[in-house]
């Protein structure tokens, strides 16, 4: 039961203790003889059946009893009487154990055995009226949810029939959230087994707003209803995954070569050919985390060879077969002798059965083809020194206020319809059914606001004019931007709990916002002079503490998150071309948390200067991720230093700032040098390997 | 218990002739001071001059009812068998799950001798529908009628008043001030930004508000106009009854077998400790002392003299102008002795319009025991005070299967008048006989009458009121309570262990 408070024991108590523990242990050693010798006896099933009685946690005691169940049926054969006498006592004693303790589990067990062991028929009235009784005692007893999803499965009730109940058992009390759980379940099933018709779900959905509603308002304080709405929320807005961004985009022209003539005309997809070790890598981005990416469903055509059997990887930390980003290395081919030569690569993702799916099994939305050509300058390649780091990046750049004008190439919302061949039906009807049904909601808590300060309403409308602004539309402006950022400025002045909740999301939508708009995002661009005058993006000074939407960055070389309030940098793995990162001053707290730059193979200059690595002496991302133990592959682990090990082995840095940090002593600097070989500049000096 | 039916009261001598008290009248205030006398050992009799407990708190058949009452409208003939129905004489009047009486039967005992069951259903009367009254949250939640906001906003008006009973009075935290407590209690509804609806729905049907309170009285309003902080108790009183007794669904319950029967079990609670009871026992006279000033007893009917210290009268009784001759040459009689003489004075202090109708369909189906509440102005643009209906079936033994019998009252200036606003209430809720359909209400049988409310004072005797015009029992027994502790200041009205048996709470 919830809410009640334990009473304290008294002196007399103690006595019935010592007594009651005397009898159990009487009780117990005859169940232990009785089980060992395989006495099924009257009086041997009457002192297990004592035991569980005072006891019902005694396993053991459940397990005999289930023997003695089978042997008794043997010697009965066909005598009804005894056998429905034996049934019947099973069950009566699963009833008392459960008076003594509603939760527990072996007592429900023994009962869903008995039921499945299928003896006799099953009195259902009987195990409804049961469970009635029982959900009036304790409506959150989650054994009797249990219970009663299995009994409704063994009989088959009809689902209207479940859903009635659940309806009757939210009208007697909404904040039941196992009754709003086991709505969702069974409405969940319903939806799935009514074919596709949208209209359908539509409809059934429009219903469960409409009772969410009555709860949310009534009691915006309470939990439950928000919870379902959240549920509600994604079966509205939930489709099958989809490609959202890739690199090369469909259509580019990606030039590589080793010498850049600033004088030249600059295009964003030029590429460095000596960095890239040879290989062109080819970045698939989905809408949500998808696995089944491999040669037999993504086909990548080239005219200069067949590469067949490519890899592909996900890029995420740990052992995982499923991300939201995939690369593989396009071999390039082999040195010729022509001046430039140019190739073209077709990239084709098949929709096919069990193929490409999410986490949840829904299969990508439909097949997607794309081609992009490779100008290759041959005779730049002479020069194939590694003349790019001859001197120390700058990460303060004087060009950065400078605008510049973005290569055509980049697009910042992709639209990737056009690339689609065959696309699974989603009628223009059901996105509109989706954009009033989330416009209405809006409008709703809006109007609830208006009457109240409400801080999960403030945080719903801000989630929903997110969505809403991110459904496909001919609009490509965000409209609801300055709101939201508005209700997020709002919740973290008062509810100062989850202000780092409302700061990630905060982040987000400044993100999203600046990188959704072309004309914004220039103004974040400078090229950079030191470094072959490519696009330097800086993202500095934002107050970001998280980064997202890094599918549409992925043409970025150079990144400056400089002076922001950064604690993770989840997401960057994206950035497959990336190799100048600045994150000075922000609040990293450990190289755990700079896991996913493990993924970035080009990543040559690392800024880590002024965070808070090694200020904190208990990093709480640390049993997120893999441990000196669970990588056998670790290089004499500095014991002391093994997450900086881990992260730094995999990279081959060429550049790195490290000072102001709690952790940058001279002795970690020297154990870096160590374990970085290719490290020409530390904190600005040269290295002497 | 003397059984009154068998024995010819006029014939009967009561042995002893001396008691501590006389009770005139069985209705429910002079039993309840009967019982609680008794329980504090107190010698009691007990007279009534009719035939039946209760007087009018009594539950009566139709023929009798027009005994109790000068001018009963009857219309339609009660349908057979009209043996089997039992009318309440001043319903409607339903108890609080919470009410002070229920804790006063708990602990008199009275409440063995009582069944109560639960009301289904509270319904308002708005824009000509009756709609549920949203009184919980998940009463709110359900709802069909409030909009969204207007649930937020009910909702967050009930958790404001929960956390003023909560913390046990007006608080900066709880966004109630001193100031607000003094307020009009439709005053401080409004400054909560509750929209009207919303405001009647808690004035009328929660608070039980008898007159309209967006009218002013003036200075002398007489508790008309609701002060919030009695607002708020009559609010607390509601929440606190919803969900005290696990198998009563609202805040009421009722007495199965009808009102009568709690001044019966009181009775009884009495006669258990020794009170002698006498029905058809009338009170012929005063016996005051020769200088006219102490009071010494009671010439009974029967024409016995009996001597008491205490005499409680209950107002309704009427009595026989041979208690005060204006000359007697009686030598214990004060001369020229009436009740202006000997320091009583009887005045009306109000007048309730009552209608009872028995009809074959609910007027709500699906629901069998309800109340429903016309606030002011809902029927009538000069309607100025809430009529109140309550429907009752036969579960309540009041009628049999497949009848039920509804109670309209209201407090009124003018018999007409009052008359009019519950036919006018009466027609909103039953169909008409000519274009019937065929599940719904019609009136088969109708009574109407209006309910004097007598007040009489007096230095040689206590007299108890009848029944006042609200809908509850809270008024009647704090002023029960209040006589009570005037006649026996040391004595506890109903210590705590008066009940010594074993004190089960079968309320419902």
């Amino acid at each position: 039961m919830h809410g009640r408070p334990r009473k304290p024991a008294t002196e007399g108590d103690s006595l019935v203790v010592e007594a009651k523990i005397e009898k159990l242990r009487t009780l117990q050693k005859q169940l232990l003889h009785n089980h060992r010798n395989r006495i099924y006896t009257k009086d041997a099933l009457e002192i297990s059946s004592n035991l569980l009685e005072i006891n019902p946690e005694v396993y053991t005691a459940w397990n005999y009893r289930k023997l003695a169940v089978e042997s008794m049926i043997v010697d009965l054969k066909d005598d009804e009487e005894l056998i429905k006498s034996l049934v019947t006592g099973e069950l009566r004693i699963v009833e008392l154990a459960l008076r003594r303790n509603p939760k527990s589990y072996g007592a429900w067990h023994h009962r869903k055995w008995v039921l499945q062991r299928n003896i006799l028929p099953a009195d259902f009235h009987h195990e409804f009226r049961l469970l009635d009784g029982l959900l009036k005692l304790d409506s959150r007893n989650f054994h009797g949810w249990n219970y009663r999803r299995f009994v409704a499965a063994l009989k088959n009730v009809s689902e209207e029939d479940e859903l009635k109940f659940m309806t009757d058992k939210i009208e007697a009390n909404f904040s039941n959230y196992s009754a709003w759980h086991n709505r969702s379940v069974l409405l969940s099933q319903m939806l799935k087994n009514k074919d596709r018709d949208s209209h359908v779900k539509e409809n059934v959905l429009e219903e469960e707003f409409e009772l969410v509603h009555q709860a949310i308002f009534t009691d915006p304080d309470d939990q439950s209803g928000w919870f379902y709405y959240l549920w509600l929320l994604d079966q509205t807005t939930s489709h099958s995954p989809s490609l959202i961004s890739l690199w090369p985009t469909n259509g580019s022209n990606i030039i590589l070569s080793n010498n850049v003539n600033t004088n030249d005309q600059i295009s964003e997809t030029i590429s460095d050919y000596a960095r890239l070790n040879g290989t062109l890598p080819i970045v698939l981005c989905f809408n949500q985390p998808v696995k089944g990416i491999n040669s037999s469903t993504v086909s990548v055509q080239s005219s200069f060879t067949v590469n067949k059997y490519l890899t592909w990887k996900p890029l995420a930390n740990g052992n995982t077969d499923e991300a939201c980003y995939w690369m593989t290395c396009l071999k390039l081919p082999k040195r010729k002798s022509d001046v430039c030569t140019s190739y073209s690569v077709e990239v084709t993702l098949d929709h096919c059965h069990g193929g490409i799916v999410s986490s949840s099994y829904s299969e990508l939305n439909g097949s997607y083809k794309f081609n992009f050509t490779l100008d290759i300058k041959y005779t730049d390649l002479e020069a194939l020194d590694n003349n790019l780091f001859t001197e120390m990046f700058v990460w303060e750049d004087e060009n950065s206020h400078k605008r510049i004008t973005l290569a055509p190439e980049i697009i910042c919302r992709t639209s990737l319809e056009q690339l689609q061949l065959t696309i699974t039906p989603e009628p223009a009807e059901a996105s509109k059914w989706c954009r009033e049904t989330l416009s209405n909601e809006v409008s709703l808590f809006r109007e609830l606001l208006s009457e109240m300060d409400c801080k999960i309403a403030k945080l719903t409308v801000a989630r929903l004019l997110v969505v809403l602004d991110a459904l496909p539309s001919n609009e490509q402006k965000k409209v609801h931007t300055e709101e939201v950022l508005k209700l997020y400025d709002d919740l973290m002045k008062s509810d100062h709990q989850h202000v780092r909740y409302y700061k990630d999301e905060r982040s987000l939508v400044l993100i999203d916002q600046i990188t959704c708009d072309k004309e914004l995002l220039t103004r974040h661009c400078s090229r950079n002079t030191t470094f072959q005058n490519q696009v330097y993006l800086h993202l500095n000074s934002l107050s970001l503490s998280r980064i997202g939407f890094m599918e549409r960055l992925l043409w970025v070389h150079m990144l400056d998150l400089s002076h922001n309030e950064l604690n993770s940098i989840e997401g960057i793995e994206a950035m497959q071309l990336l190799c100048c990162l600045s994150l000075r001053g922000n609040r990293i707290s450990s190289f755990t948390a700079l896991g996913p730059l493990k993924l970035l193979p080009s990543l040559k200059a690392l800024d880590l200067s002024y965070n808070e690595i090694g200020s904190h002496p208990i990093d709480t991302t640390r049993y997120l991720c893999e441990s000196p133990l669970s990588h056998s592959t670790a290089k004499e682990v500095a014991t002391n230093h093994w997450e900086a090990v881990l992260l730094f082995q995999d990279l081959q840095l060429i550049q790195l700032d490290i000072t102001g940090n709690a952790i940058a002593n001279q002795e970690f600097l020297t154990m870096l040098v160590k374990i970085l070989p290719t490290l020409t500049w530390i904190d600005g000096t040269v290295v002497s390997h | 218990m003397v059984d009154a039916d068998l024995i010819s009261s006029s014939s009967i001598v009561i042995d002893p002739s001396t008691f501590d008290l006389v009770v005139v009248g069985t209705g429910l205030p002079t039993s309840l001071i009967a019982a609680a006398s008794a329980a504090n050992k107190k010698s009691v009799l007990h007279i009534d001059p009719h035939t039946f407990y209760g007087s009018h708190s009594s539950s009566v058949s139709p023929t009798q009812l027009t005994t109790l009452f000068s001018s009963v409208e009857i219309q339609g003939t009660v349908p057979e068998p009209s043996g089997r129905f039992l009318l309440d004489v001043s319903g409607p009047r339903v108890m609080y799950c919470a009410d002070p009486m229920v804790d006063v039967m708990l602990r008199s005992g009275a409440s063995r001798h009582v069944d109560f069951k639960s009301l289904d259903g509270n319904l308002i009367y708005w824009d000509g529908k009756l709609c549920n009254v949203p009184d919980s949250r998940e009463g709110i939640f359900k709802d069909k009628n409030l909009g969204l906001t207007e649930k937020s906003l009910m909702m967050k008006f009930l958790k404001l008043v929960k956390g003023y009973v909560a913390s046990g009075g007006a608080d900066d935290r709880n966004g109630i001030s001193e100031e607000d407590l003094e307020l009009p209690f439709v005053n401080f509804l409004e400054k909560q930004r509750l929209p009207k609806k919303i405001r009647s729905i808690i004035l009328y049907a929660i608070a039980m508000a008898l007159y309209d309170q967006d009218n002013t009285y003036g200075d002398d309003d007489c508790g008309r106009l609701i002060k919030t902080k009695n607002g708020l108790q009559r609010l607390a009183l509601y929440s606190s009854s919803l969900g005290r007794f696990p198998n009563a669904t609202g805040a009421f319950i009722y007495p199965i077998y009808g009102q009568g029967e709690l001044p019966q079990a009181f009775c009884r609670c009495a006669a258990v400790k020794g009170a002698i009871y006498v029905l058809r026992m009338s009170l012929a006279n005063l016996l005051i002392s020769k200088d006219g000033r102490e009071f010494e007893g009671v010439r009974l009917g029967s024409g016995q003299d009996i001597f008491c210290k205490q005499l409680v009268v209950d107002s309704s009784i009427t009595i026989p102008s041979s208690v005060f001759p204006d000359k007697s040459d009686d030598p214990i009689m004060p001369k020229d002795s009436n009740l202006e003489k000997i320091g009583s004075i009887s005045k009306v202090t109000g007048k309730v319009a009552r209608m009872i109708c028995i009809t074959r369909h609910s007027v709500k189906p699906g629901l069998s025991n309800l109340l429903v509440f016309f606030p002011p102005k809902s029927l009538h643009n000069e309607q100025m005070t809430t009529i109140w209906a309550l429907q009752l079936d036969h579960s309540l033994a009041f009628c049999p299967s497949e009848m039920f019998v509804i109670y309209l009252s209201t407090p009124c200036q003018n018999d007409v008048k009052g008359k009019e606003y519950l036919c006018a209430a009466a027609d909103a809720l039953f169909s008409h006989v000519d274009r019937v359909q065929v599940d719904e209400p019609i009136i088969l049988w109708s009574a109407a009458f209006v309910h004097e409310l007598k007040q009489v004072s007096s230095d040689k005797f206590t007299s108890c009121p009848a029944f006042d015009s609200s809908f509850d029992y809270q008024d009647m027994l704090e002023k029960t309570i209040k006589s009570f502790q005037k006649m026996y200041p040391e004595e506890a009205f109903f210590p705590e262990n008066t009940a010594n048996e074993e004190k089960d709470e079968e309320d419902s």
